[in-house]
């Protein structure tokens, strides 16, 4: 044999591979028609257990001597589909499908840290996540200290031995701080940390956090990557760049490094070298904690993944339009896109997010807090709820809903204005929602 | 486990199991860059169904010390000197691609010490692209893209992995890339020096057991049929869609037949 020029004949020498492109493997990555009955779809396995063929199997699928599903609260023929198509656009090893964004979330963290241990966070980030780490986690021994997600003096200062993990968004919200990911992974991993991100507002389509650094990313899939606003789900998604047992991070993680006895002593980080963090999140998380996804609820996911590409090409296009409309109008005071001058993240976005920098965004409107009310309730394109990322376009104001529980200093803190009005911007034709927003926009100045 | 070999401190993974000097024991040889991973759900049905399993990681691969060993005979005594330092008199030995090229050297030098061969994957002689060993030897990413591109079958490439959840292509990249400097390009140097592999096969008198991937592009299926010829008693599993990671794309497929060959019926 060859590795080179080998059986396909000498006529056809082996040229370098070429790997799937994005847009192929969101429709594509980790799915084929059905064996048994050529279904062309992914077919949704509303199974809550599958049959072994004989009790040496059974027992080998529970002692991970054997590959295959067993109980769908550990995994799932349709949410490995999900699975694997996630990592596959992310460029990772594999990935978990969970029952919500906050569910990844609370998976990575609590796979990596017990009580005592600690996290770096940036404070620029969604009211879900500030709620579980400021509030609800330090009733479980893990504190976290948040930082100016621009200042990688504030990142350095906040480490202490008992430090275990960086996280932040890869955009912030509301107000899209651009997270420096190579700067601050950097950062983390002189110190033997690892980074989680938040890829939420980015997919991967606009940013793939692996390739800047990143060690483990989670998104809510309810937003873009399922793209209607008709399901709850997050993903969890291992880079399997992280060694944990490299002589920086040596000892900081012993989950993952010391043999554990609620799976016969499994040492994951030896088990698998480059999947360990996934396999103890799926192995106790996903078995002890139980958040896990609905088969249905993968297929709807992986309906929206297959255009993803288009869809965010198009929710950028038209934030783009909208953007510059509202910049230019007379009632607003400013507008808070990476890709405008004026944001403070204006050249980190060009580095980062060359595809664009979403189609989620916030602009302040001027006048008073009855002409905020006029203006949202006088949208009629524009829904006012609390999702982002739908097809249709979206509206709400983070102070009195999304970030309500925030005290007036950590809203200060974490960018959010009383009159701040965020969009998500949809689908639709950009003539018809700036129609929309002008409309509103009278409205709100004859207040 | 960890053992000292030849002054090197070496891992092996053993399904967190003690090697028990009663019990049978199997080698596990990963390939060029790999570790002892590409193994786990094969070392561990063994390690847990009576048998001492030894997924050893090479000299200065994944865990273990040392430098990389320069051909594939002195992988093949090493692997001797692995079993000393093990304890262990007598092994059966499971090797993939490279690792297949050392069991098969070490068999046929150290007869006594192997009881049986299992060669995943495997072709002698195996050379190596000019294309791949130069990207190896600049320690070029392209050297971890070449391979993790021809090690799967087209449809591989796509998903559909056995493990829920696991990016198979991505799995193998990653481990690829974990390498150390140096290392890859050595491992594919030995693969490329190795000459003797027909003339060691036909001095084997133990079983022997060839599983080949039938869409494998980096050993094809038709490559080894010379080196089969030549073992007195082999037979041979080829599984159907499968490429040049055959653990990886067809874990049951390989366990199926290497429990068909080592254990023997009751």
């Amino acid at each position: 044999m060859r590795y080179h020029t080998n059986a396909l004949s000498a006529a056809r020498p082996m040229t370098k591979p070429k790997t799937p492109h994005f847009d192929t493997l969101s429709l594509h990555a980790g799915a084929r028609p059905d064996p048994q009955t050529g279904a062309r779809a992914t077919p949704i396995y509303q199974s809550a257990s599958f049959v072994f063929p004989d009790s040496d199997h059974a027992a080998a699928l529970f002692n991970m001597e054997r590959a295959g599903h067993v109980y769908s609260r550990i995994s799932n023929p349709t949410c490995a589909v999900l699975e694997e198509r996630i990592a596959a656009l992310e460029g990772g090893v594999g990935a978990i499908a969970t029952a919500s964004g906050q569910a990844a979330l609370h998976l990575a963290i609590v796979t990596l840290l017990g009580a005592g241990q600690h996290i770096v966070a940036s404070r620029a980030l969604y009211g879900g996540s500030h709620n579980l780490l400021d509030f609800t986690l330090p009733r479980f021994g893990v504190t976290t200290t948040f930082v100016d997600p621009r200042d990688l003096d504030a990142w350095r200062t906040a480490i202490r031995p008992e430090t275990r993990l960086f996280f932040g968004e890869t955009l912030g919200n509301p107000g899209l701080d651009v997270l420096d990911i190579p700067r601050v992974a950097e950062l983390a991993h002189d110190h033997g940390l690892p980074l989680l991100v938040d890829s939420t507002f980015t997919t991967p389509y606009l940013l793939q956090p692996f390739a800047l650094g990143a060690d483990l990313a989670f998104h809510s899939a309810t937003k873009f990557l399922s793209g209607h606003g008709v399901v709850i789900g997050g993903l969890l998604v291992d880079s399997g760049q992280f060694d944990w047992d490299d002589p920086q991070a040596r000892g900081k993680f012993p989950t993952l490094t010391e043999p554990y006895a609620g799976f016969h002593n499994m040492v994951f980080a030896e088990e698998s070298t480059v999947a360990g963090f996934l396999l103890r999140a799926r192995r106790e998380g996903i078995r002890d904690f139980g958040a896990c996804m609905a088969p249905f609820t993968a297929f709807q996911i992986l309906q929206g993944i297959e255009t993803l590409p288009l869809r965010m090409a198009r929710h950028v296009e038209n934030a783009r339009r909208i953007v510059a409309f509202l910049a230019a109008h007379p009632l607003v005071e400013s507008v808070g896109y990476p890709e405008l001058p004026t944001h403070p993240d204006h050249a980190l976005a060009a580095k980062l997010l060359p595809k664009g920098s979403g189609a989620v965004f916030s602009f302040n409107l001027k006048g008073t807090r009855a002409q905020g009310r006029t203006f949202v309730e006088a949208l009629k394109l524009f829904s006012h709820l609390a999702n982002v990322g739908d097809a249709k376009s979206l509206v709400i104001h983070p102070a009195s809903t999304t970030h309500f529980r925030m005290t007036a200093d950590d809203l200060v803190r974490a960018g959010v204005t009383e009159g701040m009005i965020r969009l998500s911007v949809g689908l639709e034709n950009p003539d018809d929602l700036i129609e929309d927003l002008s409309r509103a926009l009278y409205a709100a100045g004859k207040v | 486990m960890r053992a000292v070999v030849l002054g090197n401190d070496v891992y092996a993974y053993t399904g967190a199991r003690a090697v028990d000097t009663g019990h049978p024991s199997v080698v596990f040889v990963h390939g060029a860059g790999n570790d002892h991973s590409v193994w786990a759900l094969q070392s561990r049905y063994f390690a847990h169904h009576g048998w001492n399993a030894l997924a050893v990681d090479l000299p200065a691969h994944g865990r273990s010390g040392g430098a990389p060993l320069a051909s594939v005979e002195a992988l093949a005594d090493w692997l001797v000197a692995f079993l000393d330092a093990a304890g262990v008199a007598q092994a059966a030995l499971v090797g993939h691609s490279m690792g297949s090229l050392a069991a098969l050297e070490c068999a046929a030098r150290h007869a006594d010490r192997v009881s049986k061969l299992a060669l995943v994957g495997t072709a002698a002689p195996m050379p190596v692209s000019e294309m791949l060993l130069e990207a190896a030897k600049r320690n070029d990413h392209v050297a971890c893209e070449l391979i993790t591109g021809w090690s799967f079958s087209a449809a591989k490439q796509l998903g559909g992995s056995q493990v829920p959840g696991l990016w198979l292509t991505g799995n193998g990249l990653r481990l690829l890339e974990r390498e150390k400097p140096g290392v890859l390009y050595a491992d594919l140097a030995a693969c490329n020096g190795y000459v003797a592999g027909e003339t060691s096969a036909a001095k084997l008198r133990c079983a022997v057991l060839a599983i080949l991937g039938a869409r494998d592009l980096m050993a094809p299926a038709r490559n080894a049929r010379a080196l089969i010829a030549k073992f007195a008693d082999a037979r041979v599993v080829t599984i159907p869609d499968c490429g040049h990671s055959l653990m990886a794309e067809q874990p049951d497929a390989v366990l199926d037949a290497l429990r068909a060959f080592l254990i023997p019926a009751t």
